[in-house]
């Protein structure tokens, strides 16, 4: 079983909208995985039928019992993380360490399992998918990407398919990291400005510390032809291979807005994918 | 004013209006503002203001346990009590993974021999810069780090001005609600398209579960549809501010320029804007 995951760095560059339409060109030969957990957009193109729900629990969270709390403040003053003011949990900022239940000398404090998402598995019109959605402001996403990770793992061996194509998230903290050990290959989508160069470094660099194989897409390269060069002869110093270059065009934008993918409308972007997938079919 | 410019969505333009906002103050105050960019995975904003000199970098320092092996029974408390699992005791060891910790100091309470004690290390760099007069903080997480909130709230501390513009990290987990929170109003960036659409209104779902007074800019307006403006005027959220989907801003944006400052008559629409909020704000 492959596993590629489409990253980037900085959003907005235009994974959603790619991942969409290689999913269209790999129809029933993959499993597809959304991990933008807390922007999930996927499913706005694939349209997913939901076959099964799953409850996600993250970290566990503190709750103080007004009728056993003496208000001797040990906790309050124990909490690394301030989360305690006036005898009272701030949710939003527990970290859920169990610290203050551990010192509480009343036995006042209890850890509880509080749940922060939900994650399914879905049928859409390309084949299998997972997904999920994390809560507003929940923490623990990397938790909830390795649950969708395992999900379509597991699918992709009841379904005997050998793909599985990963959505990440931008950036390159907790999510991303989740989202990207062990995959197979890392698709990275780069645009060409001054900070999409930027970003695509640091997320090459992350890439190189877990030894993972990247290849680069440039997105909107006509945007900024001089930037898209400099990327590419970047990418070149670095030995890492360009396997997409795709024009800026409003197709994006009207797939999107039709609930479809790119190469399902047609046009130049949808050529440029449609070549790009033979390259990455080649090195799957 | 502690103004924080937020999206949900990645790439709907979130630097582009910080930058644009305090550069446009700037020019008409002359002091007293400072960019806090706490998208401290992928920090942009320090890029646009390339005369900028450095005045402090500092590493973000944060707690992790040491094992003192002489004293260690390798009873295994430490590893159980740990919510982390950054922990591992062995029959001959005790193995601690840095990058799962987070602080909380859980295993040196529980530890019977009183075996750990706590040592510190580096998750990344914070920097403080002036450009003209302008200050502009901003941190970058270390290469294989997974924990952003100290760096956040290192970078926040460090922002002290008048008017703080916080630039936040797309998303609408924990990385936005550490920028956010302590900002006395929050202007979301979205685009006319679903996934604007939908992305933002995960991110105003968390602005109201903290109580932070919002409202929207739509940027690169003309494409995409009307359902985006059909969801503000519903929900009755404030929108104050359309920037056109131009390929003129696009590119002076693609080569790290601020565009108001080439487009003066968006500076005045800036400064205008920061106005409205402050009027909201009081």
């Amino acid at each position: 079983m492959k596993q590629v995951a489409i990253v980037s760095g900085k959003g907005g560059t235009g994974k959603t909208s790619i991942i969409a339409s290689l999913a269209a060109l790999a129809q029933g030969k993959a499993v597809f995985a959304d991990c933008d957990v807390d922007a999930p957009d996927l499913h706005l193109l694939l349209q997913p039928k939901i076959l099964e729900r799953r409850e996600f629990y993250g970290i566990k969270r503190a709750f103080i019992d007004e009728e056993k709390c003496i208000q001797c403040g040990i906790c309050q003053d124990a909490c690394r993380f301030d989360a305690i003011r006036d005898f009272q949990v701030e949710t939003s900022l527990c970290e859920g360490c169990g610290v203050c239940h551990l010192v509480c000398p009343e036995g006042a404090v209890e850890m509880r399992d509080v749940q922060a998402g939900e994650a399914y598995i879905s049928q859409t019109r390309f084949g299998p998918m997972v997904h999920a959605e994390l809560y507003p402001g929940e923490e623990a996403s990397g938790m909830l990407v390795a649950m969708v990770r395992e999900m379509a793992r597991d699918l992709a061996a009841e379904k005997k398919l050998n793909l599985i194509l990963i959505d990440a998230s931008p950036g390159i903290g907790c999510p991303v990291i989740a989202s990207l050990t062990g995959v197979d290959l890392a698709l990275v989508v780069a645009e060409p400005t001054v900070t999409g160069e930027h970003d695509l470094l640091r997320l090459l660099d992350v890439a190189g510390h877990f030894g993972i194989r990247t290849t680069v897409c440039i997105n909107k390269y006509d945007l900024n032809i001089k930037a898209a060069e400099q990327i590419e002869e970047l990418c070149r110093s670095r030995g890492v291979e360009i396997i997409g270059r795709l024009p800026y065009h409003t197709s994006v934008i009207d797939a999107m807005v039709r609930a479809q993918t790119v190469v399902e409308i047609g046009g130049p972007v949808a050529e440029a994918i449609e070549e790009m997938w033979k390259d990455l079919e080649g090195y799957i | 004013m502690k103004l924080s410019i937020a999206s949900g969505k990645g790439g709907t333009g979130k630097t582009l209006v910080a930058t644009s906002l305090a550069a446009s103050l700037h020019s008409q105050r002359g002091r007293g503002i400072t960019i806090a960019d706490c998208d401290v995975e992928e920090p942009n904003a320090y890029l646009f203001f390339p005369d900028r000199t450095l005045l402090e970098e500092e590493s973000c320092q944060v707690v992790v346990p040491v094992v003192d092996e002489e004293k260690c029974t390798h009873c295994g408390k430490c590893s159980k009590v740990c919510n982390y699992h950054a922990l591992a005791v062995l029959p001959q060891t005790v193995l601690i993974f840095p990058q799962l910790c987070h602080g909380c100091g859980a295993c040196s309470i529980v530890c019977p021999e009183k075996a750990i004690s706590e040592s510190s290390r580096s998750i990344g760099e914070i920097f403080h810069a002036r450009s003209e007069g302008m200050d502009i903080v901003w941190a970058k997480l270390a290469l294989g780090e997974a924990r952003t909130t100290p760096l956040i709230k290192a970078v926040k501390d460090r922002a002290q001005s008048d008017t703080v513009i916080v630039d936040c990290p797309p998303g609408t987990s924990c990385s936005l609600v550490e920028s956010v929170r302590g900002s006395d109003f929050c202007l979301l960036v979205t685009e006319p398209t679903p996934f604007g659409l939908y992305d933002l209104d995960i991110a105003l779902r968390v602005l109201d579960k903290m109580g932070i007074p919002q409202a929207v800019l739509v940027n690169k307006s003309g494409v995409g549809d009307r359902k985006l403006y059909q969801y503000l005027m519903e929900r009755k959220i404030p929108l104050l501010m359309e920037i056109p989907l131009d390929r003129r801003i696009a590119e002076i944006y693609s080569r790290g320029e601020i565009f108001v400052l080439q487009m003066p008559e968006w500076k005045e629409r800036f400064v205008e804007l920061a106005k409205r909020i402050e009027e909201m704000i009081s």
